[in-house]
Formats: structure tokens, C-alpha cells, sequence
């Protein structure tokens, strides 16, 4: 089984994920709809995994997919929870903007 | 062949993850993450991690992406004055933002000196369902229950956070 490191080096990995988390930092500074700022932050969260998966095959280690299992039960808690407030924000404002919801400003 | 292979998938990894980020539409905004996902479960292919990739298709692409799909559904908001974007400038500062983050990153893995692989004779076993489930219950045995616990904390929250009050 060929070495995967030897045809593609891990920097290109490594700088792939980074691209996608600044993708996502931009999603989340850039929209006003809180759903898509939802996406953003899977996004981040994608890209540390495949972080986490490269090194981890790099090293020859499990551990590190093992934590990728947990970054994805926490994600999956996050995002059930998120889009509950989301659901219940738009119920009482009638907006899911985030800039109409500065009532904590103050 | 591999190479090819993965400069394809990160472009198109990269296309999709900017048009969620950009498209009008939330629901464009779903299906171009739920296609970001695919590439990325095709790198966990890649990587040898086939575990990782099933999971990952299954809790991402399956469960979390159909739970952003009835939201968005349920919600309506095609019409709604929450899809007209930020002024520009705002957008323009926001670009900037992230890219000099991302290039603070790609600055700091240039000065980083990164490991030498492993033998590739050991590579072929880290990712299989057999380590990853021997790790799992052996030395993240307490991790794994106390997600456990976390779920359901996070399921009567969503259960009393969404009950109409009387």
C-alpha cells in the first residue's frame, strides 16, 4: 500500500484545512443570517478534523481520530442546541439576524 | 493518480465551502456544505481512515445537514430582508479579516519543522474499525460514556428550549 505522505506531502493537508477554517472565520464575519453562521462554524470544525486525521495518519497514531469522534459528538450536540435557540429566537424577535439581536448590548 | 486526485477534491472542497459562505439562498447554502463534506470524507478515504470517513458521512451529511435542512425549510426565510449582505465595506473588511488570518496560519506552519512519518508497515491499521474501537473502549472508555451524558443534557435542552409555553 503506497505511503500517501510520499505522493502528496502533509503540508499540502495542512495548508488545505487552514484554508478552510479561514473560510469559515469569513463565513462567520460575513453573513447576517444566523443559520449560515451556523455552517461557518461546521466548517471550522471540518477543518481541525481533517487536521486531526492527517497528522494522525502521519504519526501512525489513533488517537488522534479518536478525538475526531469526539469533536464530532460535540458538534453534533452543538448544533442541535444552536438551531433550538435559533428556532425559539425567531419565535419571540421574528428574526434570525444577527444584528437585530443586540438586546445585550446594553 | 492519488495526486490528482486530491488537488481535485480541494478544489472542489474549497469551491463549495465558499459558495456556502456566499449564496443568497440558505438552502444553496446546505447543499454546497453537504458537497464540502463529501470531499472531505473522500480525504479521510485518502488518509486511510475509512472509519473516520463512514461517521462522518453518516452523522455529518446524514444527520446534522438533514436537521439544517428542516430548519431552514421550516423557517422560510427566502424572502426575508436577512439575505440582503452587510454594506460593502463591512464585506470588504471581513475578506480582509480572514485572509490575514489565514495567512497568520500558513506563516506559522512555515516556521514550524514538521515530524517525519512513521514506518508505512504500521500505517495500514491506525485507521480500521478494530484500533479505533480497541482505543475507544479501552483508553477513552470514560470520554466515550460521558458523551453519553452530554447527549442527554443537550436532548432535554433542545426538548425544553423548543416546548411552546402554555
Amino acid at each position: 500500500m503506497a505511503q500517501i505522505f510520499n505522493i502528496v506531502p502533509l503540508e499540502h493537508f495542512i495548508i488545505l484545512s487552514l484554508i478552510l477554517f479561514s473560510i469559515g472565520v469569513i463565513g462567520v464575519l460575513l453573513r447576517r443570517n444566523m443559520i449560515v453562521v451556523f455552517m461557518s462554524i461546521e466548517l471550522m470544525l471540518n477543518a481541525v478534523n481533517l487536521m486531526a486525521v492527517s497528522f494522525s495518519a502521519h504519526k501512525g497514531d489513533s488517537a488522534g481520530q479518536v478525538f475526531v469522534f469526539f469533536v464530532m459528538v460535540v458538534a453534533a450536540a452543538e448544533v442541535a442546541l444552536g438551531l433550538a435557540i435559533l428556532v425559539m429566537i425567531y419565535r419571540n424577535v421574528k428574526s434570525i439576524d444577527i444584528n437585530e439581536l443586540k438586546q445585550l448590548k446594553w | 493518480m492519488q495526486q490528482i486526485l486530491f488537488y481535485i477534491l480541494a478544489l472542489l472542497a474549497i469551491a463549495f465551502s465558499i459558495a456556502t459562505i456566499t449564496s443568497r439562498n440558505a438552502m444553496y447554502s446546505v447543499l454546497s456544505l453537504v458537497a464540502t463534506f463529501f470531499a472531505l470524507a473522500g480525504f479521510y478515504l485518502m488518509l486511510n481512515a475509512e472509519f473516520v470517513a463512514f461517521v462522518h458521512i453518516i452523522v455529518y451529511a446524514g444527520a446534522i445537514m438533514v436537521l439544517f435542512l428542516f430548519v431552514v425549510m421550516m423557517l422560510n426565510l427566502n424572502q426575508s430582508p436577512v439575505n440582503i449582505p452587510r454594506p460593502l465595506l463591512a464585506r470588504l473588511a471581513a475578506v480582509v479579516a480572514g485572509g490575514i488570518f489565514g495567512l497568520t496560519l500558513v506563516a506559522a506552519l512555515s516556521q514550524t519543522i514538521l515530524p517525519t512519518s512513521a514506518e508505512s508497515t504500521a500505517l495500514a491499521e491506525v485507521g480500521s474499525v478494530r484500533t479505533l474501537g480497541k482505543m475507544l473502549f479501552n483508553e477513552f472508555l470514560l470520554p466515550f460514556e460521558l458523551t453519553s451524558v452530554l447527549f442527554i443534557a443537550t436532548m432535554v435542552g433542545v426538548v425544553v428550549l423548543t416546548k411552546k409555553e402554555e
